[in-house]
């Protein structure tokens, strides 16, 4: 027996109540209704399954995955943050600083830079970088193919040309500001071919101020910069932010009309909530709500995605009884947004490979475990 | 379902020889470590990379119902591979834990009606990449019909 249009709207709604959340498992698996089959099946999966896109930029991404369990999307997630590769700055070796911000504190300013280059170079001519062992030669495991030569020398020195009585640092001195720009990329090795031109290894925004100077201070460093991923250290973390929330669920039961229509559009964002005027069909039908209000406006929803969940509406006692919120429990509005290194649909797309791939390794070991 | 609990009867008199597995994984630890270096030791001769194994069966597991260890697994998996696990209609039980925060380590139990565990664990497996074959065909159509439609040119 199949389960009634209403019956599978109330299990997909997440509930937002006024001081709880309701209805939060998913109870799609076999032997959970009794009669119903829940069974994997991936032709059942590819036809429940879509996707909305509705912003797509290079540094932000933002689209829909319908149909599709949390346990996935927030695996999809969490690989977006933590598992996608990305090349950071990781060693600096400081030949000269004299500036007021420490080493270590400028080694790490250094490390959480964005770069951005040739993308050929990055994802596929780059590779790991093995840390040597202790006792080790350091550089005996740095090659062209794994290892990012940066380098940054600044010194501060008075500006002859500038008023003499100049208070601003910017014009009284050269280089009184240290900005990502100053960076320069040494390419080593086979690194000219994959990073020239346009495809050079740089900073995505030239702006990020690094250090402050004054005339006579120096700063004079080597950097070496390595692939690596966030869940070692978050500076290798290819977005800036990846989350999912799900689709809001606003359902007016009873008639809203009038002043408290009004009312109730301004307990939600700008967009959500439409007044529109009550026709004579529905006010004179009986039992609606709708009687005697011909030409009065009434609250309808006309774009609940752009919803906050604010719960606003529920705190006033003129909607009680009114509306209900919640959440689709299967509808995930992903937004993406990428540090530069790569395009954020394209990254949506890599964390879904490497979940794929992931399997794929485990399988081949769980036929060797067994063996 | 009385079949049930016939079957689990005969599942305990496997745990029971199980029994002879030593209790702790310790010794089996170690020889993970030892085949580790043996597996990297070979690598540098033969430039090709060994994976190490990351997945065995905890003792006490019998056909039916066994507890797999997954090294350096966390949520990611776990949580995904449970779902997917649930979804098979010849699993019982499924469910992960880390049993140890600073342990890079993840447990998923598996018990059956139906065929192994180790089986359940394999489809799981496989089922999750045909998710995510159809998760990426999909993605992709949408993201060039949105790009045709808003004439981003990428």
């Amino acid at each position: 027996m199949a389960p009634s249009a209403e019956e599978l709207l109330r299990r997909n709604t997440v509930g937002i109540n006024k001081e709880t959340v309701s209805n939060v498992a998913s109870t799609d698996f076999p032997g959970h209704f009794p009669g119903e089959d829940h069974a994997f099946s991936i032709e059942r999966f590819r036809s429940a399954f879509s996707v909305q896109f509705h912003r797509n930029e290079l540094n932000d991404a933002s689209f829909s995955l319908i149909g599709i369990d949390a346990s996935l999307a927030n695996a999809f997630r969490r690989i977006l943050i933590a598992e996608i590769p990305t090349l950071a700055i990781e060693d600096v070796y400081i030949e000269n600083n004299t500036s007021v911000i420490q080493d270590e504190v400028l080694a790490h300013r250094l490390g959480l830079i964005p770069f951005n280059g040739g993308r050929d170079g990055i994802h596929n001519f780059l590779k790991w970088y093995k840390k040597p062992e202790a006792g080790e030669d350091p550089y005996a495991n740095s090659f062209d193919w794994n290892t990012v030569r940066l380098e940054l020398n600044v010194t501060c020195t008075v500006n002859e040309d500038a008023a003499p009585n100049e208070n601003d640092p910017l014009k009284a001195y050269n280089h009184a500001h240290v900005y990502a720009k100053d960076i320069v990329f040494v390419p080593t090795g086979r690194q000219v071919e994959y990073f020239s031109g346009d495809n050079a290894i740089v900073p995505v925004n030239p702006d990020i101020l690094i250090a402050k100077l004054r005339p006579k201070q120096t700063i004079n460093l080597a950097m070496h910069m390595h692939k690596g991923i966030g869940a070692d250290h978050s500076k290798f973390s290819p977005v800036a932010t990846a989350s999912y929330r799900l689709l809001p669920l606003i359902h007016i039961t009873k008639p809203i009309i009038g002043p408290d229509a009004e009312k109730f559009q301004r307990c939600f964002p700008q967009g959500v909530i439409g007044l529109e005027k009550v026709t004579r069909e529905e006010a004179s039908k009986s039992g609606s709500g709708y009687e005697g209000h011909a030409g009065e406006v009434k609250a309808v929803v006309k774009d609940s995605m752009k919803d906050t969940v604010s719960r606003e509406a529920l705190r006033h006692p003129e909607f009680e009884g009114k509306v209900k919120l919640g959440r689709r429990r299967d509808h995930f509005i992903f937004s993406i947004e990428s540090t530069g290194q790569w395009d954020s649909d394209e990254l949506f797309l890599e964390a879904v490979k490497h979940l794929k791939l992931k399997c794929k390794k485990l399988e081949q070991q769980v036929i060797n475990m067994v063996q | 379902m009385p079949g049930r609990t016939k079957a689990q009867a005969d599942a305990s008199s496997q745990d029971a020889d199980m029994q002879d597995v030593p209790p702790s994984g310790q010794d089996e630890i170690n020889q993970d470590a030892e085949m580790r270096e043996n597996a990297e030791a070979e690598e540098e001769e033969e430039e090709e990379e060994v994976e190490p194994q990351r997945v065995r069966i905890l003792p006490g597991s019998t056909d039916t119902a066994a507890s797999f260890e997954f090294t350096d697994e966390g949520h990611t998996l776990g949580n995904a591979l449970r779902y997917v696990i649930m979804k098979n209609p010849d699993v019982e039980f499924c469910a992960y834990s880390i049993p140890h925060p600073s342990e890079p380590k993840m447990n998923i139990r598996i018990q059956t009606y139906d065929g192994t565990a180790v089986n359940a664990l394999k489809k799981g497996l496989s089922d999750l990449q045909d998710v995510c074959d159809v998760v990426a065909e999909e993605f992709w159509t949408k993201r060039q019909q949105f790009n045709s439609e808003q004439g981003i040119d990428r």
